[in-house]
């Protein structure tokens, strides 16, 4: 890809972003109510979208071929038990990256 | 009292730091393994400043995508940040020329800090939440800097660094699920985008995922209002 398409595209993606954090601001930004449903919608999407984004980062496993996801799964799994037993963040991620580098470098 | 709200600010962001130069470090390693350089990855820290989806628009520009195909995976990526606006909207109303610069640094982090309703006492809203949201851009640009230099200076193998954004999702999907009572939307999240992956493709399935979650969540607020009406 040459520089100039690439800086256009990271323009693209910034004022993409920018207008999705603005847009709210502009539409609600005065005195008027924000309707019910989008206020529901607002509290209850944090929670659909990151169960949405989780399955957008393992898209691209091949469960017919080897290795069959097992390093995925096995990141997964030890990010998931790490998190509901220490809830420490930074701790639950760096382990789980760390092993699913050290499967995917050396075992897989 | 200047000096306590940048005091205060700093020790409440102390955990985006430790998460944000994480992150921006391996977005930073990944970037120069695509043949992008520091430069590359601090003005996208810089102008984009989203997390995930600068991890997304490493594998855009490796792949050669397209402006429009940019776009609309930016839209599909990063529609959640309309729901973080709609509820800063009234917390926000009078900020005045921080305002913009607010809107424009409200990540998924900073949004975990400055929606908090308790700000430290004797502290005015507006200058805490405005510090707090440039500190955390300075640790994500900080770090991705620092990963774009170790690509260069420590040349050892990192195969699977791009595995740190499915363990930041990972933690914050268990960490909402241990918060919550209610797990429906967490379900359905997830439920809607494995159909959607199944029926439309890994490359188009995001937008339909999304149209899907949002009729779903509609509908269960119908049932449940209605449940609780009879």
């Amino acid at each position: 890809m040459d520089k100039l398409h690439a800086a256009l595209l990271i323009a693209v993606v910034a004022l993409v972003t920018a207008a999705l954090r603005f847009l709210p601001f502009l539409i609600f930004g005065q005195n008027k109510k924000t309707p019910p449903l989008v206020t529901y919608l607002g509290q209850v999407l944090p929670y659909a979208i990151m169960g949405m984004l989780v399955v957008y980062c393992l898209k691209d496993i091949t469960l017919s071929a080897a290795p069959f996801g097992i390093p995925e799964a096995v990141g997964c799994a030890i990010v998931v038990l790490l998190h509901v037993w220490k809830r420490n963040t930074l701790l639950s991620i760096g382990v789980g990256t760390v092993c699913y580098m050290l499967l995917v470098q050396f075992v897989f | 009292m200047k000096k306590s709200a940048i005091h205060t600010a700093f020790l409440d962001t102390i955990p985006v730091l430790t998460g944000y130069v994480f992150l921006g470090f391996g977005f930073g390693i990944l970037l120069h393994q695509s043949g992008y350089g520091v430069l590359w990855a601090a003005a996208m820290s810089l102008f984009i400043y989203a997390g995930s989806m600068q991890y997304v628009a490493v594998s855009l520009l490796a792949g050669g995508a397209g402006l429009l195909t940019a776009a609309l995976t930016t839209v599909v990526v990063n529609a959640r940040h309309l729901f973080y606006g709609i509820s800063m909207v009234d917390a926000y109303k009078d900020a005045g020329r921080k305002k913009p610069y607010m809107i424009f640094a409200l990540t998924d982090e900073t949004y975990s800090l400055v929606s908090r309703n308790q700000v430290p006492e004797g502290m005015e809203r507006h200058t805490y939440c405005f510090l707090v949201s440039l500190f955390d851009q300075i640790y994500w640009v900080a770090g991705s800097v620092l990963g774009s230099l170790a690509g260069t200076l420590l040349p050892i193998n990192y195969e699977g660094i791009e595995f740190v954004l499915t363990a930041l999702f990972v933690t914050i999907f268990v960490e909402q699920w241990l918060s919550t009572r209610n797990h429906v939307p967490a379900v359905i999240g997830v439920a809607a985008t494995v159909v959607c992956l199944l029926v439309f493709g890994r490359d188009v399935f995001l937008i339909p995922s999304m149209v899907l979650i949002a009729v779903l969540l509609t509908i269960t607020q119908k049932t449940g209002r209605r449940e609780s009406h009879g």
